[in-house]
């Protein structure tokens, strides 16, 4: 496996990507075939089922290179595994099958998800060396009062963001609903989704840009200031002032999202309910306010937990353009600026505390999810 | 409204009324039309003075801002020239980037597609929770993975000295990138597939079950091909996602395999050098997902609403 990629690591990038694709398609497509062919019955098939018995540790064994790891595949694969499937009330090939299917997705999930963040929260007591060190990392960050700064601009980029963005969104969902030319305003506020948070950074840090007074000014806002006959200002040298400006670059972002969304589920909102209002003498707010938000109260919920969870993750926007500036860190960079100082006790403490942010919502969202499958 | 209609008794009220509405209606959405127009073009300016900065020449940009464009039009594509084969040329990064985010949008697709229909379509014991598991997974944030994942690609894994997976190390300049994407992806096309997959009528699966057709059947012959605009739409997403994401590139495509979002960071790190070809390699990063965002925002959007209203 290891020679397999670095044979196809030789090759020129472009080349490589047919080749792992093709190669990903061949190996996805075999495992296929022989989860369908593998419960049939039959002289040929039972030939087929010997040969995967050796053939898929072996796999494992190149894959991961390690003869235990292949030793335990087999005796699942050539031991209980044909037993029980044969067992199986649902019918033979059944397990068989589910394995196949799920095993894939489950096992990276559990290999790079479950134990890297179990890993993590473990890390979060040990100091950078690997000894135990307790709450250490934990009374580090509390104790610093620039870390003190940088828990506070993450709870305020998480306040903010969600509430303007939506706000922003939901206001021109409503002003552009059925208007002439819908499709194309709507496409000019949605774009900035398109646009990676370090292409929207560079973006606004010409916005922003500063120069002295009296030279000519080449960033948009100060510009204006000037137009106005005032003194140009370094904006993001202002301490309160500049973290507010960088939360401008991702609601710029997220108020597209939020509008699509949105002026979806207005549209889902039964046009009855709205004559009836109307005829009851209602006026466009009321209608607004008592007709509409009801009617798309759950995806008001769902747009502002996503907006939320993306403020609680913002690390590229107060990476690109930020760093040199006073107080401006939010947890997620100031994770991984200690990570590439090898401080990896303190990061993973940031990462806890990140995780601890966003586990209500993680609880809240898990809630829905369970509740909408007991209906189903 | 009630007064003007006593004012003039000789019409019937009822037309009164809805001449009166639609005129109202006529103005409320004519401010509402200018209210939309203003936030529109507040929202395009910075996009399109980033463009135009990115096409005047060195001197200009450096000298004035690009709104001076309206007073001297001088344009020129010598910044991009510059930006693509000049010194520290973003033309391999630019590679890159489509050599990571082509593979790493293929492989969770067709995983979690699989996954996606064993949790709508096969029934196991504690599905359910597996499946809430997953879904709670998605909003785990990835930071949370990081540090002990890239252990894992460098140093490989052992316990008591017995070494269960050897690690990466040596093995081609993307496969951590890729893998490292595949993992991070799997949560959300899992749960965004799922939705989809689960709406197919059951009287269709169904049907193919008592023909006779085993779970590798029905998902070829019927679940692909009648999820495939949520695949499409997944697809999308996922590519855009990883074309424009930062985090998973810093610490996981080092050197030589630095997509454009590493190396466009890396370049403002030293504004004040050649900061006059930021705006160029900025442009050039945004095209692509650009290009594909408009020509597909039907499925974009498609997939945007399947994944986070039912969410």
């Amino acid at each position: 496996m290891k020679d397999l990629l670095t044979l196809i690591g030789s090759l020129p990038p472009l080349a490589q990507v047919p080749v792992v694709i093709v190669l990903f398609l061949a190996v996805a497509a075999l495992a296929i075939l022989l989860i369908e062919v593998a419960p049939r019955p039959g002289r040929k098939y039972t030939v087929i089922r010997a040969v995967a018995c050796v053939a898929i540790p072996l796999a494992v064994l190149l894959l991961l290179g390690s003869v235990i790891w292949a030793a335990a595949v087999a005796a699942v694969l050539g031991g209980v595994f044909f037993v029980l499937d044969y067992r199986s009330k649902k019918g033979s090939g059944y397990l068989f099958a589910l394995v196949g299917f799920l095993a894939p997705a489950l096992v990276l999930l559990a290999v790079g998800l479950v134990y890297p963040t179990i890993q993590t929260f473990i890390d979060a007591f040990l100091s950078s060396r690997g000894r135990f060190v307790g709450f250490d990392n934990f009374v580090w960050i509390f104790s610093q009062p620039q870390n003190l700064v940088v828990i506070r601009n993450t709870i305020i980029w998480v306040l903010v963001v969600p509430a303007i963005s939506t706000a922003a969104g939901l206001a021109y969902a409503v002003f552009i609903d059925r208007a002439r030319g819908e499709k194309v305003f709507k496409a000019l506020v949605f774009m900035p989704m398109a646009i990676s948070f370090v292409g929207a950074s560079i973006i606004f840090r010409f916005i922003y840009a500063y120069r002295p007074e009296g030279e000519s000014q080449y960033g948009l806002l100060n510009q204006i200031v000037v137009w106005l006959g005032l003194p140009p200002v370094n904006w993001l040298q202002h301490a309160p002032l500049n973290s507010f400006l960088l939360m401008v670059v991702l609601i710029w972002v997220q108020t597209g999202f939020a509008m699509v969304i949105l002026s979806a589920a207005l549209k889902g909102v039964p046009t009855e309910q709205l004559e009836a209002a109307e005829l009851d003498g209602t006026n466009a707010w009321q209608r607004f306010w008592n007709v509409q938000v009801p009617g798309i109260r759950g995806s008001l919920i769902v747009v502002l937990t996503t907006i939320s969870i993306a403020s609680l993750k913002v690390f590229d926007i107060v990476r690109t353009m930020g760093t040199a500036y006073p107080d401006t860190g939010v947890i997620a960079n100031e994770m991984v600026t200690l990570l590439q100082k090898f401080e990896t006790g303190r990061s993973s403490a940031f990462a806890v505390i990140l995780f601890l942010l966003v586990l209500p919502i993680v609880i809240y969202n898990a809630r829905q999810i369970q509740k909408q499958r007991e209906i189903r | 409204m009630t007064t003007s209609v006593q004012a003039n008794p000789a019409l019937p009220e009822g037309e009164v009324r809805g001449a009166l509405r639609r005129t109202k209606r006529r103005l409320t959405s004519r401010a509402a039309t200018i209210a939309a127009l203003v936030i529109a073009v507040l929202w395009t300016i910075p996009t399109f003075g980033l463009f135009v900065t990115s096409i005047r020449p060195r001197d200009e940009i450096i000298r004035t801002g690009w709104w001076e464009v309206f007073i001297r039009p001088d344009l020129t594509l010598e910044n991009y020239e510059a930006v693509l084969f000049g010194k520290d040329s973003l033309l391999g990064p630019f590679v890159n980037s489509i050599a990571i985010a082509l593979p790493a949008t293929v492989f969770p697709l067709v995983i979690a597609a699989l996954a996606a229909y064993a949790f709508a379509w096969m029934r196991f014991r504690g599905r359910d929770l597996l499946f809430v598991l997953v879904f709670a997974l998605q909003i785990v944030p990835i930071q949370m993975a990081l540090v002990p994942l890239l252990s894992l690609f460098t140093r490989g894994f052992a316990i008591g000295g017995e070494t269960l997976y050897e690690g990466l190390r040596g093995a081609g300049a993307f496969s951590q990138v890729w893998i490292a994407h595949t993992i991070f992806a799997l949560p959300l096309a899992i749960f965004l597939l799922h939705n989809f997959i689960a709406e197919i009528p059951s009287e269709v699966i169904e049907a193919a079950r008592v023909d006779g057709a085993s779970h590798g059947q029905t998902f070829f012959r019927i679940v692909l091909p009648l999820s495939l605009p949520a695949i499409a739409s997944f697809a999308i997403f996922q590519f855009l996602w990883v074309w424009n994401d930062l985090l998973v590139a810093l610490i996981f495509a080092n050197g030589q395999a630095a997509p454009i979002t590493r190396a466009l960071a890396e370049l403002t790190g030293e504004f004040g050098r050649n900061w006059q070809l930021l705006p160029a390699g900025a442009f050039i990063s945004i095209l692509v997902p650009l290009v594909v965002f408009f020509a597909l925002q039907r499925y974009f959007v498609r997939g945007l609403l399947a994944g986070s209203s039912k969410g």
